[in-house]
């Protein structure tokens, strides 16, 4: 059970980008949230301040009772857990399932609890089939699974995935829709940065939005998708459904294929 | 027409692999048009893609059968570096598509051009110009390594668009990017094509290729299992054995009309949804 509170935190890199701004939000233990928004508003920026890869130039990020600014990146990292967006950063094995079994091992657990976690994280990410295969031989889709795999299987109580719809097929996304439902259940709280509106819509209440810096809005999915204002600045567009219900003039709110479909089914059966 | 890719029963297998990973790949595409490779993940578009631009198997070895031609000469026929400026290739990955030797984002778009020797004068104007295109001038000074996932992205895009080749292969571009963003690059691959380019693009976003493209490419564990105009394609009933993504707007059209409700087509762009149902018409796709 760890929480997370970003408090008024900035950010900038050493070239003296400034990345981040005045960040507040608190993630709840067990709860899942996805970030969105604009390229370059700091999604990446925030979530490295979140597993302490990165100290904030300002403000404080707290893990559970953690301030990160006191602990190492490796400590840090025991709590919350990071998934690359480039998966070719964190690859350095030779099979998948060294990879996977590298966290687990590194943390020091036990032998039976290495297996146990290697052998889940592998199956719930659908890689079983490639344990021997070389990830670099591997397409860029399978080899982000290697990736999430291997941070889940350090069985943090944070996990923050960077980017994992990028480039999945339909295929790819449902494990990863059915891959979040079983972290839920397991009261892990995920931390999903995506560009994928229709992902977010079917998975995710809670979205923080970010623009330019900062954060725009803190909300659910009705609110973010049918604000012109938020979707404008942080250069996003509602899902595919909702500009669909909006030229066949249904009245705002339709964010879902089944709700579409009915209100369709409803009208012809006037 | 005069076919511009032209790949007569194609199969590839890496060096390390069992199975071929293409399996006896015909097609023919045209000087100018816009062709999309859709297919799950694995199906082969990248590998695909490499033997277009020659890389299978000159660099990745392995055996392959049958014809590549290029422009109307087999790729063995080619020089490697006069394959490298006819066809651009995009990388899948943008974080693995930079120089490494240039250290701001301006001098990364131009190092190819240096590398071709074109004078120092034209090499600024074509930067400029293509870094204006992308929506990358803000970036222009900064370190490649140090930029956000899809501000690389753009940059991988730019450093090839600045080349100017006649044949553009682009591994799925806009993965990283948001989706204004998105759109603002299938603006720039038409922009490409009305230039008179041949484009070939791996993409998942059906509702974009829908729109944009011309014809599609259909891979399924290796082999080339559908092709033609992109609206004969999702018309098709055999497109929905291989499980990808349709447009949005065809997968709501064709719930409804499981639902017992008729189509009169087969919408595949969100404007063409009202259209499709108002009209009372025949079951297109049982
Ligand atoms: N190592 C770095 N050094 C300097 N500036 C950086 C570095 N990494 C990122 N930046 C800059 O910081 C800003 C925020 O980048 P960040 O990677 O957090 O964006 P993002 O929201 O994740 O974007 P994307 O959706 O494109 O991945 C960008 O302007 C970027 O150019
Ligand atoms: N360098 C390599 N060596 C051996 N096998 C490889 C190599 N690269 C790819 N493969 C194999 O070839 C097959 C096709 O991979 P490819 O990368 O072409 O698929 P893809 O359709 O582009 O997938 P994605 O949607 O994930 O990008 C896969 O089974 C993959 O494991
Ligand atoms: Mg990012
Ligand atoms: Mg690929």
């Amino acid at each position: 059970m760890t929480e997370l509170h970003l408090t008024n935190v900035s950010f900038s890199y050493p070239d003296g980008t400034k990345a981040l701004e005045n960040l507040t939000l608190s993630v709840a233990s067990g709860e899942r949230v996805a970030i969105v928004g604009q390229n370059g508003a700091g999604k990446t920026t925030a979530v490295k301040l979140m597993n302490g890869l990165l100290k904030p130039t300002e403000g404080t990020v707290l893990v559970g009772d953690w301030d990160t600014k006191n602990h190492t990146t490796a400590q840090v990292s025991r709590k919350v857990g990071y998934v690359f967006q480039n998966p070719d950063d964190q690859i350095f094995h030779n099979d998948v399932e060294s990879e996977v079994r590298f966290g687990p091992k590194n943390m020091g657990f036990e032998p039976e609890r290495v297996d146990a976690l290697t052998t889940w994280a592998m199956k719930l990410c659908g890689i079983s089939e490639f344990a021997e295969e070389n990830p670099y031989n591997l397409p860029y889709s399978v080899r982000k699974f290697v990736t999430i795999a291997s941070v889940l299987a350090m069985d943090s109580d944070i996990i923050i995935l960077d980017e994992p719809t990028a480039g999945q097929d339909k295929i790819g996304l449902q494990v990863l829709g059915n891959l979040l439902r079983v972290l839920e259940e397991k009261q892990k709280s995920v931390i999903t940065i995506t560009h994928d509106m229709e992902f977010v819509t079917d998975y995710f209440t809670r979205i923080i939005v970010m623009a330019n810096r900062q954060l725009v809005a803190d909300d659910n999915a009705q609110k973010v998708f049918y604000n012109t204002e938020v979707l404008e600045r942080s250069m996003l567009k509602p899902p595919a459904v909702a500009q669909m219900a909006k030229l066949l003039d249904f009245s705002p709110g339709i964010l879902s294929k089944q709700q579409l479909i009915k209100a369709i089914l409803a009208q012809r059966s006037l | 027409m005069t076919a511009m890719i032209d790949l007569k029963n194609v199969s590839y297998r890496y060096p390390v692999s069992d199975d071929s990973v293409l399996k006896n790949i015909s097609f023919s595409i045209e000087k100018g048009k816009f062709t999309a490779i859709i297919g799950n993940n694995g199906s082969g578009k990248t590998t695909l893609c490499n033997t277009i631009r020659g890389f299978v198997p000159h660099f990745y070895k392995g055996d392959l059968d049958g014809e590549v031609i290029i422009d109307n000469t087999k790729i063995t026929d080619y020089q490697l570096g006069q394959l490298g400026e006819k066809v651009g290739y995009v990388f899948q990955n943008p974080f693995i598509q930079v120089s490494g030797v240039k250290d701001n984002v301006f001098e990364e778009v131009a190092y190819g051009l240096e590398n071709l020797g074109v004078p120092v004068e034209e090499i600024k104007v074509r930067v400029e110009e293509v870094l204006k295109l992308v929506k990358i001038e803000y970036l222009r000074d900064k370190n490649p390594f140090e930029l956000s996932g899809g501000q690389r992205q753009r940059v991988a895009l730019a450093s090839i668009i600045v080349m100017d080749p006649e044949i553009l292969v682009i591994d799925e571009p806009t993965s990283q990017l948001d989706p204004i963003g998105t759109q603002q690059i299938f603006e720039i691959i038409r922009l490409m094509k009305e230039r008179g380019k041949t484009i070939v693009l791996v993409e998942h976003k059906m509702d974009l290729i829908a729109e944009y493209a011309d014809d599609l490419l259909v891979m399924h564990k290796g082999e080339l299992v559908m092709q033609g105009p992109v609206r004969d394609v999702l018309a098709d009933p055999a497109f929905e054995k291989y499980q990808i993504q349709y447009p949005h707007v065809t997968e709501i059209a064709l719930q409804l009309q499981k639902s017992g409700i008729p189509l009169s087509f087969l919408p595949i762009r969100d404007e063409e949804l009202a259209e499709a149902l108002n009209r009372t018409g025949v079951a297109v796709h049982d």
